[in-house]
């Protein structure tokens, strides 16, 4: 059995967020606020550095969980052995960022304990402390300290950095002149010279185009395949699946799932995104829209009109909206985002080609708008729909929206009816999977 | 609670809330002197970029002042120099006075313009503050090699209490650290700090003797106004280059006293509030 490289426990961390401020209502009000404001201010800025004590004892007083305290991270216990590459998922404020930055020892947890064994870089941005004025060749040696190398270390993979980056020509240029594109390669350059026994690593993918992506990712398989312990936090699921043995998925500051990468993303996409195929709003005053249109449902149908939520990759899926046009005289147009479970568009569609109204005013009254999708289109994943109606014309007017209203899911029963044919492995890189007619002939 | 040492051997970090008084760690800054170094060239390369007079800002900054002074003190209040020509008697003041205000100022704001650096990086963040005391005292010398010739050109020679010289100007760095650490650590949750440090700074410039001999202060005054170490700095500069008054022992006695306390309790204010940092800035 390996070693455990890090051991968490019991971690947890507070933030004070600042309370909401109130209004005024008079000239005179808000002139006694100004002169009162100091010593409010004062007592508010103090507050950001103490808290009430706590002991565990306590914990459920409700002093404790006041309304300006948030736990960003709360009572998260696991270990990490070595070589292992652990993954780390969460939505926005779920607690990664915190959780990473405790454990690079930028900000200390309020209790619980971490233990990590071996040397430790973080890389929670690329390019920290870049300064435009310097010059490439100044930056390499700026950034690489900061990031903890020694001037050797640096000089002796110098060479090897501007390589990797490709700004050799540039690289007595200060990096103000450089591309953007420039600028996050030399910083990823830099980066990609840590040679830590634990790496832990941010979504620092999310820069870049697509072959520099590549290009980190090839480099952080390199790492996490060189037997070093490495946690990634990342939103993309691609790269989690790709490169990591384990995963955890954090709520609110707690680690709710922690198991083999796959079956945790699985889980969490799961309950992130609970399917669902209709979504209707009874009261058309509570409705979403404006006093043009109101939006009454939004479904996803089989091939036989009936709501339904889960499809083969061969079906056809087609969704529809039911809105009621309330003011004539508007040439309306309904939107279909397509997004997939790592939450990009695949595609969008729209009604305004094959609407009977796409050049003339809408009448008033009860539409249905329905856009279907054929079989062997998309691709196996979770779809979310994000709709939205508006005028088009001169001033491009939102009347209603909506964002993944709906939830289907689209699976692949491996036959070989699909598209897919007998190819045996995972064909899920792509946004679609359509059906395409190939020639496939014997020429010789 | 056996785990610990059983499991982690070399190399090892734990991680936990901390408690009590905060020390600074003096291996770990010893490790980061490759950081603490590159901070430096970067001030000192960043410092005069994309300008016309480049390093030459160094010397016009206290030379213009040093000018204004002398026509508004030296000549229209005829303001007594202590035997010297007003301007090279003005300049010696002007330079340790620069330094001070140009450190206090950029260390001041220092880590507020690294926020960046703190919430993403781990370094021992006293080198943050720590590096404008160091990148300027190269306008430091460059300043003083101009008051050199000034003294060359009016033939005044400084006497053998040069040696003091190092002194002062540990005193003089100790007080501008002090003093910088302190506001920058105060700044990162009280923005107000921003505003006090200039007007605190014009306050500076009249209870230090940099247009004014100290021998003008009421001799019973003499000790509450040594408070200031830059006073005892200033005079000590005068002294012990132009060699026209005594080596002012007492006065740079208690500055050297003063600035070590100012510096300790930059240091150790800073280290308290150095936790925070992340979460506040």
């Amino acid at each position: 059995m390996s070693k455990t490289m890090i051991k968490v426990d019991n971690l947890s961390k507070r933030y004070r967020i600042g309370a909401k401020e109130q209004g005024y209502k008079t000239f005179r009000e808000a002139i006694v606020d100004t002169v009162m404001a100091p010593v409010r201010n004062f007592k508010k800025l103090k507050k950001l550095t103490k808290f009430n004590d706590l002991n565990h004892q306590d914990q459920n007083r409700s002093s404790f969980f006041s309304d300006d305290v948030i736990w960003a991270l709360k009572d998260a216990s696991f270990e990490v052995r070595e070589g292992e590459v652990l993954g780390i998922i969460g939505r926005n404020g779920a607690g990664k960022s915190t959780f990473l930055k405790i454990l690079s020892n930028i900000t200390e947890p309020t209790t619980g304990t971490v233990e990590i064994r071996g040397r430790v870089s973080s890389l929670l941005e690329v390019g920290t402390g870049f300064h435009p004025e310097l010059t490439g060749r100044d930056n390499i040696f700026l950034n690489g300290a900061i990031l903890g190398m020694r001037k050797q270390e640096i000089e002796k993979k110098f060479d090897e950095i501007v390589d990797f980056s490709g700004v050799d020509k540039f690289i007595d240029t200060p990096v103000k002149r450089y591309s953007s594109g420039m600028y996050i390669r030399l910083a990823f350059a830099v980066a990609a010279q840590l040679n830590p026994e634990v790496l832990l690593i941010d979504e620092v993918l999310a820069v870049g185009d697509v072959p520099f992506q590549r290009k980190c990712l090839g480099k952080m398989e390199e790492v996490a395949k060189g037997g070093r312990t490495v946690i990634f936090v990342s939103h993309n699921m691609q790269a989690i699946q790709n490169l990591c043995t384990r995963a955890i998925i954090l709520q609110e500051g707690r680690v709710v799932i922690d198991g083999p990468a796959d079956e945790a993303i699985s889980k969490y996409l799961g309950e992130g995104m609970g399917l669902k195929a209709e979504k209707d709003w009874p009261n058309i005053d509570s409705a979403p829209g404006d006093n043009v249109v109101r939006v009454h449902a939004v479904r996803v149908l089989d091939r036989n009109g009936k709501v339904c939520a889960n499809f083969d990759v061969r079906d056809p899926v087609s969704i529809e909206v039911e809105y009621s046009v309330l003011e004539g005289g508007h040439r309306l147009s309904l939107q279909f985002y397509f997004f997939n479970e790592e939450g990009h568009v695949i595609f969008t569609s729209r009604d305004n080609l094959d609407s009977p109204w796409r050049n003339t005013a809408c009448p008033i009254g009860r539409f249905r708008s329905r856009c279907n999708v054929p079989g062997d289109f998309l691709n196996e994943s979770q779809i979310s729909i994000t709709y939205g109606i508006d005028t088009i014309g001169a001033f491009h007017l939102g009347h209603a929206s909506g964002q993944h209203v709906v939830v289907f899911k689209v699976s692949d029963s491996m036959d070989s009816e699909g598209v897919r044919g007998n190819f045996p492995l995972q064909w899920r890189h792509d946004g679609v999977r359509p059906r395409l007619p190939w020639n496939v002939e014997k020429i010789v | 609670m056996i785990r610990k040492n059983e499991l982690f051997t070399k190399h090892q970090t734990i991680i936990q809330p901390k408690k009590g008084w905060q020390m600074v760690d003096f291996k770990e800054l010893k490790n980061y002197k490759d950081l603490f170094w590159f901070f430096i060239i970067r001030d000192i390369k960043v410092r005069y970029k994309q300008t016309v007079l480049g390093g030459l800002w160094a010397i016009i900054q206290p030379l213009l002042a040093m000018v204004v002074f002398t026509l508004f003190f030296g000549k229209l209040a005829k303001m007594p120099s202590d035997g010297i020509p007003y301007p090279v008697f003005n300049f010696s003041a002007m330079i340790a006075w620069t330094y001070f205000v140009n450190t206090v100022t950029i260390s001041g704001s220092s880590l507020i313009g690294s926020s960046n650096l703190i919430t993403k990086v781990y370094f021992p963040r006293l080198v943050v503050p720590l590096t404008p005391a160091f990148a300027g005292l190269l306008d430091f010398f460059i300043a003083f090699t101009i008051l050199i010739g000034m003294m060359l050109f009016f033939h005044i020679y400084p006497t053998v209490m040069v040696i003091f010289l190092p002194l002062l100007i540990v005193i003089m760095m100790l007080t501008a650290v002090g003093v910088g650490t302190f506001f920058a650590a105060l700044n990162v949750k009280y923005r107000d700090i921003r505003y006090v440090i200039p007007f605190l700074i014009q306050l500076g410039l009249f209870i230090s003797p940099v247009v004014y001999p100290a021998s003008m202060v009421p001799g019973k005054y003499q000790f509450i106004y040594s408070l200031n170490p830059m006073a005892g700095v200033i005079e000590g500069f005068r002294s012990i280059l132009f060699g026209t008054t005594s080596f002012p022992v007492q006065m740079v006695v208690v500055s050297a006293f003063v600035s070590v306390i100012l510096f300790l309790s930059g240091i150790v204010y800073f280290k308290q509030m150095e936790r925070y940092f992340a979460d506040i800035i």
